[in-house]
């Protein structure tokens, strides 16, 4: 769809839905207007060249009570984009060191005039409890290894913009989905727009459960590698894990990092993706990190256009005084 | 309404006429309309004639009303020593005494733990200072419930604990369990024991399975608690010492009693009632009111513990009762405590969850509820002989309610079961002959 006259006129699209706290919350239909708008206000930012004034005089909170630069700078550049202003908070210095409930925290930084808050925590369910807590906005940037709806959609995004559509593509998520919120999103939307998501990874840390769901559940890289359209290659999260779940990370590479002798074995037009940071030679090595086939800075590129859309559909609706 | 009490102005406070009930006891397994007068605040018998009765006494006309012997609870946390934000003495027992039980059996999950008999008196009177429902303390099995040495459990027995317990935390020591298993059968105490393998459950939150798997949640797997009940059980076998499983949760633990129990083994098993209808998707609300431990598991091994509860392999039901306050509760799930309350609404979770659909009868619930917790801990109770304290309870068996929790006499009102319909309730509490409970 062509957003252009909506863009122009300052309305958002009609949306539903007051927060984003899940990519499971969404149809396909809602991704793909999620995607479609993102491209469009891609376009007309001219690649982020020019502020817009869509959110202008609105003010966006950044709660981040985990560790973020990418996607903090990601969700206030956006903000900032659309011409709103930005409040950026994170836990270190603040007053939940200082034995503050963070619902506490959450609603003396809206009490400042915040329209939307975007939050970052370490356990799942954190922004649900929020958004019964304040009355403004919650976009969820990351709650444990439950959700973290916007890496989702710009991942899709990515893929799309790189073939099209996701319909019948085979993509796997590899290495640690046990803890990967990533994961989780991913498997939500891809599944809603018809492609057919692959789980691979050590048996610790890929549970044969995923089936369940209509995900197709792989312990072997090697043996799913040809079939594969898209690789999303996770991050192992050392710090959610409380026993270590493979042996070393010697041999986690050996059965799973991306190499450029497992590219040979690939298909021609593979997609290499990794949601970041990335640890080097751990998930894939600098040659295919930074060879023609990673679309890794690409998907830094569109989080920053899926940013804008969900906070644009969010706060850009007519009832919310615009 | 008309009132169903008469008081007699010369009748002494616990000389009760009570009438038109139908009496449950479960001891005598009997199940039947009648009336029941307390004389002295005891039991004076059932079915007594009118001239046969004191002159002056009070009455209270139980039409419609399910009597038999108070419930009793086990490992209550009523909050005293330490945790008052979360409960007193008096709150607790308040709430029990709404809930129709006269005795509760309190956990020794305090601050300071239950270890010495000065702890132990402290809560014997200043339980007894409240004049409310009756309690009897558990002492711990180890020191400060640190699961290392074994607490002066001879001294402890001295002073008057029912029995022993590091619930709600596990005893994770085999060694431990197996020295207080041989040192309590010195005493003919029993352990209460929480089956949980902790380094299978190690920062748990939910139920591992499909849901658990969705919400990205840490697991706490049925394994966990099969294996400790295993070895719980195996123990037993060993030394021959008395275990009761406080609560178990799984399918496994259901089918792993149902053989020990055919083999006679001295162990007696029990559930809290959540656990026999609350289920892992409830945690989809992400309320910390949900996180519960035993974790409210998946359908299939609710089901698996239903039918253990009908064919005898469950031999007691308790509330699980956990008072946690708002503040705790109001933490992300990862940091808020375990437990929900349960006094309250035991009847009707009962009578909604058990009865109605065919699981149990009302002399079966009256077992689970009453004279077998008072056989485990060989307490009175249970009964309604002729010559045991008349402490009973009367039960609207289909009043219909609304679950509100801050309107609770409990202190904490963490409850998942807020804003849901119930049926079934008490109506009066009697403790020592003593009305101490009507319902407004």
């Amino acid at each position: 769809m062509d957003f252009t006259a909506e863009i122009s006129s300052g309305v958002a699209p009609s949306w539903r839905h007051r927060h984003l706290l899940g990519v499971e919350d969404l149809t396909g239909e809602e991704i793909t207007l999620v995607l479609d708008l993102a491209e469009a206000l891609q376009k007309a930012t001219d690649a982020g060249r020019t502020k817009l004034s869509l959110l202008k005089g609105r003010t966006i909170a950044n709660l981040f009570f985990e560790n973020s630069t990418r996607t903090r700078n990601s969700f206030s550049l956006a903000a900032k984009r659309l011409g709103a202003d930005t409040v950026e908070f994170s836990s270190s210095g603040s007053s939940v060191s200082k034995g503050e409930t963070f619902i506490d925290t959450a609603k003396t930084i809206e009490a400042m005039g915040v329209d939307a808050v975007v939050v970052r925590h370490a356990t799942p369910g954190t922004p649900h409890l929020l958004s019964r807590h304040l009355e403004g906005s919650i976009v969820n940037a990351g709650d444990g290894p439950h959700e973290h709806p916007t890496q989702g959609l710009l991942d899709l995004c990515t893929i799309r913009q790189q073939r099209g559509s996701l319909k019948g593509l085979t993509v796997a998520l590899v290495g640690d989905i046990a803890h990967s919120r990533t994961a989780r999103s991913n498997i939500w939307g891809l599944l809603k727009l018809g492609a057919k998501p692959i789980v691979c990874g050590p048996a610790t840390l890929v549970s044969k459960r995923w089936e369940q769901m209509g995900v197709e559940v792989a312990h072997s890289l090697d043996a799913i590698l040809p079939r594969c359209d898209v690789l999303n290659l996770l991050r192992i999260q050392f710090e959610r894990q409380s026993t270590r779940p493979f042996p070393s990370v010697h041999e986690y590479a050996l059965l799973y990092a991306m190499t450029n002798e497992r590219m040979l074995r690939s298909k021609q037009d593979i997609l290499i993706m990794a949601p970041g940071p990335i640890n080097r030679g751990v998930e894939l090595t600098p040659e295919v990190a930074d060879g023609p086939h990673s679309v890794i800075l690409k998907q830094v590129t569109n989080g920053i256009a899926i940013r804008m859309a969900v906070l644009w559909l969010l706060l850009g609706q007519k009832e919310n005084g615009l | 309404m008309k009132s169903r009490i008469t008081l007699n102005q010369q009748a002494a406070e616990n000389h009760w006429l009570i009438e038109n009930v139908r009496w449950i006891d479960p001891k005598a397994g009997t199940d039947r309309i009648g009336r029941l007068h307390i004389v002295d605040g005891a039991i004076g018998g059932t079915d007594t004639l009118d001239d046969d009765l004191p002159k002056d006494i009070n009455r209270y006309d139980g039409t419609g009303l399910i009597g038999g012997p108070g419930w009793i609870d086990l490992a209550t946390e009523l909050g005293e020593p330490g945790r008052e934000e979360d409960e007193t003495l008096e709150t607790g027992l308040k709430s029990a005494l709404a809930g129709g039980f006269t005795s509760v059996v309190s956990s020794a999950n305090t601050l300071p733990a239950i270890d010495t008999p000065a702890s132990v008196q402290f809560i014997q009177q200043k339980a007894a200072r409240t004049a409310l429902a009756k309690v009897h303390v558990l002492g711990c099995v180890s020191k400060g419930r640190g699961g290392e040495e074994l607490a002066e459990i001879g001294s402890l027995v001295e002073a008057g604990v029912v029995a022993l317990s590091d619930a709600p935390s596990p005893i994770n020591s085999n060694a431990l369990l197996k020295r207080a298993l041989e040192y309590c059968s010195m005493f003919d105490k029993v352990i209460l024991d929480h089956p949980e393998v902790t380094s299978l459950s190690y920062r748990g939150v939910m139920h591992e399975d499909m849901t658990q798997l969705i919400l990205g949640l840490a697991p706490m797997p049925a394994e966990s608690e099969d294996l400790a009940t295993s070895r719980d059980i195996r123990l037993v076998e060993a030394t021959g010492g008395r275990l009761h499983l406080l609560g178990i949760s799984t399918a496994g633990s259901v089918e792993l009693c149902r053989r020990a129990k055919s083999r006679e083994e001295p162990l007696t098993v029990g559930i809290s009632i959540a656990n026999l209808h609350c289920i892992d998707e409830q945690l989809r609300s992400f309320d910390s009111n949900c996180k519960i431990n035993p974790p409210m598991r998946s359908q299939m091994h609710v089901d698996a513990c239903r039918e253990g509860l009908a064919d005898g392999t469950i031999d007691i039901i308790s509330t699980g009762h956990r008072p946690c306050s708002l503040e705790k509760k109001m933490q992300e799930l990862d940091a808020a405590p375990f437990g929900m309350v349960g006094l309250e609404t035991a009847v009707g979770q009962i009578m909604t969850h058990v009865v109605q659909p065919g699981l149990l009868n009302w002399i079966g619930v009256f077992q689970k509820m009453s004279s077998r917790p008072a056989s485990l801990l060989k307490i009175p109770g249970g009964s309604l002989a002729t010559g045991q304290p008349a402490d009973l309870v009367l039960i609207n068996p289909i009043d219909r309610w609304t679950v509100d929790a801050p309107r609770m006499m409990t202190k904490a009102y963490n409850t998942p079961l807020h804003g849901t319909d119930l049926t079934g309730r008490a109506v009066a509490t009697f403790v020592n002959g003593q009305l101490k409970f009507q319902a407004t």
